[in-house]
């Protein structure tokens, strides 16, 4: 555990990505199974431990210490293990830190019912950074900037294999991860995924930005606003098939959405995006909700009838990975698309239809269509060259994505809240509002919506300075400031909200510019804002 | 007997003594100053009358370039003001010259600590805890999350970084009064020899502890070598120059600094620490409250840091506390 603990801290004070790649290689080298296995799934969050919850942490806490003390110290630090990490009574007798894999198996073991005896007894073993380490691992939110790309890469030159190996390899592998360390480390046969529904690599698309490309190389889809996913379905050696639905961050999200799950009967790997019928984006003829109406089916672990009923979904295809056991990965995009098109006639067309081609001569023909995208709701264009393979990760050259150019309101801040991790001192979550009228007929300010990105280091240390300096009201770790700041908000759209005050809800908001020149009572009114619904 | 202290307090940029007219660490130019230390945010510029340690005076001198005004008091001795108020400068164990007050008047005993610390420091005089009706403390530290480690231990870390990379050297973010010369002290204590390397901004400082009796060892600015004679070596500068392009004359540097605030990792990451230690010259929680304990004070002021959690520690432990809200006290670096 000190090894890891260290490994961990290293990686905390570490800014370089090579730099945090030499460290998690060398420590994955350097230690034994299965320790070595535990780290990485913690890293990578791989890890969760059910009976262990920040709530666990701040109760084992408030026992030991003021429940105030408490909140001002976490408050302050920005992070509860850490917070406890640092408060954790020092025990008396010298630490005697477990293993990883032996903390691993005594957090497995907990329930609620012991768990705040037994945590105890694993905290007094350690010193504050054992005990932080430890926290972490239990919680699962490590958020020291490892990504799993980065881990899969660092693993990779541990012991000089190939990063696409690797992600093909890990997925479907549980830790410790065993038969990957003993094929990578040893050169024992790589574990074998035939015959289950595996996540593979998601191919993504780079911003066109200023790239300018020929299209008699490139062809041009919609880029629809719902989820990106990858549906699979494989056949076990019983014969029984499996179908699952992926997100992009490779979470299976098949519970969530179990029409599609139940209606892919052909083993095959395919990649789209995941809708909701109506007839927002595109119009009768796009067929699909706006995004508003597919969040109401997100983040839930069953779906009821009435919500299936109500809000159905189905997944616009895009390209097709393998298709009947044969991988199509290696071709190029074009061979791939032909295999799509003759392979959706095969399946529901209440679940499944497939993304339109856009013709367009050259890239001015794209833009004029791509500025039509607004009124049809759809977030861009994406431009993907004829002649690409499907290769995970971003490449360069090969898909591009062209989104429409945001949406732009002037909005005066109006509360500041301090952010988390490595913006724990800095307020950096700010809620901004819109006049309800008009402000010199003593109109009022209504929140309609919050950003915590889109501004640079330097900017966030004037918003923070800002904020302390104009705060007239404090509620707990919010500060509500004069009102007299003005920014520029970006956004993507805007949908009505029963949820809010305001009526609005803004998709994607982020601090544009900052407004000094501006006086608040210039900035939008609300009626601006609603202007710009296009429900 | 009426003790309601009202002949001294706080005004937002110092504790004004009223009998006597006189100022404490005053942020603004005032007739009387009674300063605690040298740090600069305590002893300002400016005023016609002055009260302070020698050391501190010192420290003043070499800063503002001008003795007028300044009246040396040492440690112990206690000074008759006007109105009435006996004053007395007792070692605060902070940096060089850092001294509590002790104020008397009408039979009641006032301490302001200014900024102090418990643990031994080669380079002061320790804290000499002293019994009053009202402790003016100070609250840097103020969070329980703050329990500086034992310093030895710090400066272990640090020549083992320098160990394990025997092609850098390790950049040293150090304040330039007081933490800069206590670290090469506990350097030196820990039997590391070497020529230690400073930036410029850090030479008058340690020659004034030097002639105060302070020895650092050999040291060596950065701007009189090579580059590659900085290979394996420590070098000390103020943080503010930590990223500067100023340390980019170093070899491949490991970024280290020294302060309380590196307890908690997000703020290291700020500064872009790689190697945080955790030297303070602040009293941390345990001494803040074992300091209330010991000096067992009728009433604690606290001036300035995280006044919120030593105020409900008070009132936990059955303690009248309040808060004074001072401004111009900085904390950020230590």
């Amino acid at each position: 555990m000190e090894d890891f603990a260290a490994l961990l801290d290293a990686l905390v004070y570490t800014r370089s990505r090579n730099a945090k790649l030499k460290l998690l290689a060398d420590y994955l080298a350097r230690t034994p199974d299965p320790d070595r296995g535990w780290a990485l799934a913690a890293l990578t969050d791989g890890l969760d431990f059910p009976a262990v919850k920040s709530s666990t942490i701040r109760n084992l806490l408030t026992e030991r210490i003021d429940p105030v003390l408490w909140t001002l110290s976490r408050d302050y630090v920005g992070d509860s293990a850490e917070t406890a990490s640092l408060l954790w009574p020092e025990p008396e007798a010298p630490p005697s830190p477990p293993s990883v894999a032996e903390a691993v198996d005594a957090l497995s073991h907990m329930t609620r019912a012991n768990v705040m005896v037994d945590l105890p007894h694993l905290l007094d073993r350690l010193d504050a950074e054992g005990r932080y380490a430890l926290l972490k691992m239990a919680t699962g939110a490590m958020r020291i900037g490892i990504s799993s790309r980065l881990a899969k890469t660092a693993f990779a030159q541990a012991f000089g294999v190939s990063v696409e190996d690797v992600e093909e390899h890990w997925h479907g592998q549980e830790p410790p991860y065993a038969a990957l360390f003993a094929w990578a480390a040893e050169g024992a046969e790589p574990p074998s995924s035939e015959g289950l529904p595996l996540f593979r690599p998601f191919m993504l698309a780079h911003s066109l930005e200023e790239t300018v490309v020929d299209m008699a190389d490139y062809v041009a889809e919609w880029k629809w606003d719902g989820i990106r996913v990858q549906v699979v379905r494989a056949t076990g050696s019983d014969g029984v098939g499996e179908t699952r639905v992926y997100s992009r961050s490779g979470d299976d999200i098949s519970a969530t959405f179990p029409e599609i799950a139940e209606s892919l009967a052909i083993d095959a790997v395919l990649d789209g995006e995941l809708l909701v019928r109506g007839s927002h984006q595109g119009g009768e003829e796009g067929g699909a909700a706006s995004f508003n109406a597919l969040q109401q089916r997100l983040g839930r672990k069953t779906v009821s009838k009435k919500l299936r009923a109500e809000a159905p979904a189905f997944v616009r295809l895009y390209d097709a990975l393998i298709i009947e056991g044969e991988d199509l990965r290696e071709q190029p995009w074009s061979e791939r698309r032909g295999r799509l098109e003759a392979f959706v006639e095969r399946l529901d067309p209440d679940r499944f239809d497939i993304s339109k081609v856009i013709e367009a001569e050259s890239l001015e023909d794209l833009a004029t269509i791509r500025e039509r995208a607004r009124d049809d709701a759809i977030e861009g264009v994406m431009l993907k060259r004829r002649d690409s393979p499907y290769i995970a990760g971003r490449r360069v050259g090969y898909w591009y994505k062209w989104k429409r150019d945001p949406l732009l309101i002037d909005c005066v801040l109006m509360y500041a809240q301090r952010g988390s991790g490595k913006r724990s001192s800095f307020y950096s979550d700010y809620t901004f509002g819109c006049w309800d009228g008009d402000p010199d007929a003593g109109a009022e300010l209504l929140p309609v919506g919050k950003a915590y990105f889109g501004f640079t280091d330097e900017e966030l240390k004037f918003l923070d300075r800002h904020v302390r300096t104009h705060t007239v009201n404090r509620f707990g770790p919010v500060r509500e400031t004069d009102k007299s700041l003005v920014f520029e908000v970006a956004f993507d759209s805007v949908h009505a909200s029963k949820r809010h005050k305001s009526g609005v809800a803004m998709r994607f908001p982020r601090i544009s510019r900052i407004r000094t020149d501006k006086p608040a009572h210039e900035a939008d009114r609300l009626d601006t804002l609603k202007g710009l619904i296009r429900d | 007997m009426g003790q309601d202290f009202s002949w001294i307090r706080a005004e937002p940029w110092g504790i004004h003594v009223g009998p006597a007219d006189c100022w404490i660490d005053p942020a603004r130019p005032v007739e009387n100053a009674l300063v605690t230390h040298g740090h600069a945010d305590h002893a300002r510029g400016g005023h016609a009358r002055t009260l302070a340690t020698p050391e501190t005076l010192a420290i003043m001198k070499l800063r503002y370039a001008t003795e007028d005004g300044a009246q040396s008091v040492q440690y112990g001795e206690t000074i008759r003001l006007a109105g009435g108020v006996d004053a007395t400068w007792l070692p605060a164990g902070h940096v060089l010259g850092s001294a509590q007050i002790l104020l008397e008047h009408a039979g009641e005993r006032i301490v302001v600590t200014g900024d102090y610390k418990r643990r031994p420091d080669p380079t002061c005089a320790p804290f000499a805890v002293t019994p009053c009706d009202v402790l003016v403390t100070e609250a840097t530290f103020g969070l329980p999350v703050f329990r500086h480690p034992p310093v030895e231990h710090e400066i272990a870390k640090l020549l083992q970084a320098l160990a394990d990379n025997p092609d850098r050297c390790v950049l040293v973010g150090a304040y330039a009064l007081g933490k800069a010369q206590r670290l090469i002290a506990e350097l030196r204590a820990a039997g590391h020899r070497d020529t230690i390397y400073l930036h410029g901004a850090m030479e008058k400082m340690c020659r004034l502890y030097e002639e105060h009796g302070v020895d650092l060892g050999d040291l060596a600015l950065v701007s009189e070598v090579k580059k590659l004679e900085l290979v394996g070596k420590i070098v000390v500068s103020p943080p503010s120059a930590l990223n500067d392009r100023w340390s980019r004359r170093l070899p491949d540097p490991i970024t280290a600094m020294a302060s309380g605030w590196m307890r908690v990792r997000q703020r290291a990451r700020q500064r872009m620490v790689e190697l945080p230690l955790v030297i303070s010259d602040h009293a941390d929680w345990d001494e803040l409250t074992q300091t209330i304990t010991d000096v067992d004070p009728q009433e604690t002021w606290i001036t300035h840091g995280r006044e919120d959690a030593m105020l409900r520690w008070c009132q936990l432990h059955q303690r009248k506390a309040r808060a004074l809200a001072l401004v111009g006290y900085e904390d950020e670096d230590d």
